[in-house]
């Protein structure tokens, strides 16, 4: 079966952001004025799995070997089919 | 005796350590496609700098996961050397060989400039030719070399005197003035626990002729030759 997962990827609490900053420096600069942004990337990746657990898990393997550091991020799974 | 350098990709200081170890150190170098993985034993592999990949997803999350690196963990688990340079040091990371990761500097921005340098760790087959404490001038060039661990592995890179440089003052203090891209620890050379693998993000093979202004980081390379002569070459 096919499946679809949207893996979001960010870093871990208290981690700095330098782009977080730069970005937030130019939206006050605009008249947006933040003290709090957050950047996270996503990937959407098409792949078959046998079911739905086992698409996760799939999905979990990606993140842990190749799309998340450990040490600095943490990620969040969504499997649709 | 003989080095290889690997060439992955996007590297684009290959040629540099290459020139280096061959023309200034006089000792043999092959320069390796990764795609041959290590056709034959090395005394020492070299993972020079560059952007590998494009630093697409991470710098060096990508090449550290083709299958040469598989060849040159079995190198380093027969005890060879493995010399990681700029985003050969990040692939070293990316590839758990030293623990942490070097990720983008604290003020997001490429800084290509001569840094100053404190040698913490005499006792290793990169930096046996410096004097404990020895100041030294090497040239960094990078966007993501801000050094990051848990304070756990920081403790135990301390205790296990595995710090081989961090970046410091030309009084060898270490300030955050002198600190360009606000590692952790001011922390830019990194041992693994057997001290047969160095990652660090300044460039020696930029600082190893006096007409480029520093030959400081050459005793790195002289270093590893004088370890090899000592414990025999493969």
């Amino acid at each position: 079966m096919i499946f679809l997962a949207k893996i979001t990827i960010g870093l871990k609490e208290g981690m700095l952001n330098p782009e977080a900053m730069a970005i937030s420096h130019a939206l006050g600069n605009l008249g947006f004025p933040t003290d709090d942004i957050r950047t996270e990337r996503v990937f959407l990746i098409r792949f078959d799995a046998a079911d739905h657990r086992d698409a996760e898990e799939k999905a979990r393997g990606m993140c842990e070997r190749l799309l998340a550091n450990p040490v600095i991020h943490h990620y969040e799974i969504e499997v649709h089919r | 005796m003989r080095f290889a350098v690997i060439q992955f990709g996007g590297s684009n200081c290959d040629r540099d350590a290459h020139y280096a170890l061959s023309e200034i150190c006089g000792v043999d170098t092959d320069l390796l496609w990764y795609k041959e993985g290590l056709p034959r034993a090395y005394d020492a592999v070299i993972i020079p700098g560059g952007f590998s990949y494009g630093d697409y997803l991470r710098a060096g999350a990508i090449a550290a996961r083709t299958p040469a690196m598989k060849d040159i963990i079995a190198h380093a688990a027969r005890g060879g050397l493995v010399l990681g340079i700029c985003n050969g040091a990040q692939i070293l990371a990316e590839s758990g060989l030293v623990p942490g990761v070097f990720t983008i500097n604290a003020y997001p921005a490429f800084i290509c400039r001569e840094v100053y340098l404190r040698v913490d760790q005499t006792a290793s087959p990169f930096t046996s030719l410096y004097r404990p404490g020895e100041v030294i001038r090497i040239p960094i060039a990078h966007k993501e070399g801000r050094y990051v661990a848990p304070g756990t592995v920081i403790r135990e890179l301390e205790g296990e005197g595995r710090i081989a440089f961090r970046f410091c003052s030309p009084e060898g203090d270490l300030t955050p003035e002198s600190n360009p891209n606000g590692a952790m620890g001011s922390i830019t050379g990194v041992l693994n626990r057997e001290k047969n693998i160095l990652a660090m993000m300044p460039h020696p093979e930029r600082a190893s002729e006096l007409i480029l202004g520093s030959e400081d980081g050459k005793k790195v390379f002289l270093s590893m030759i004088a370890h090899i002569e000592r414990s025999g070459s493969t």
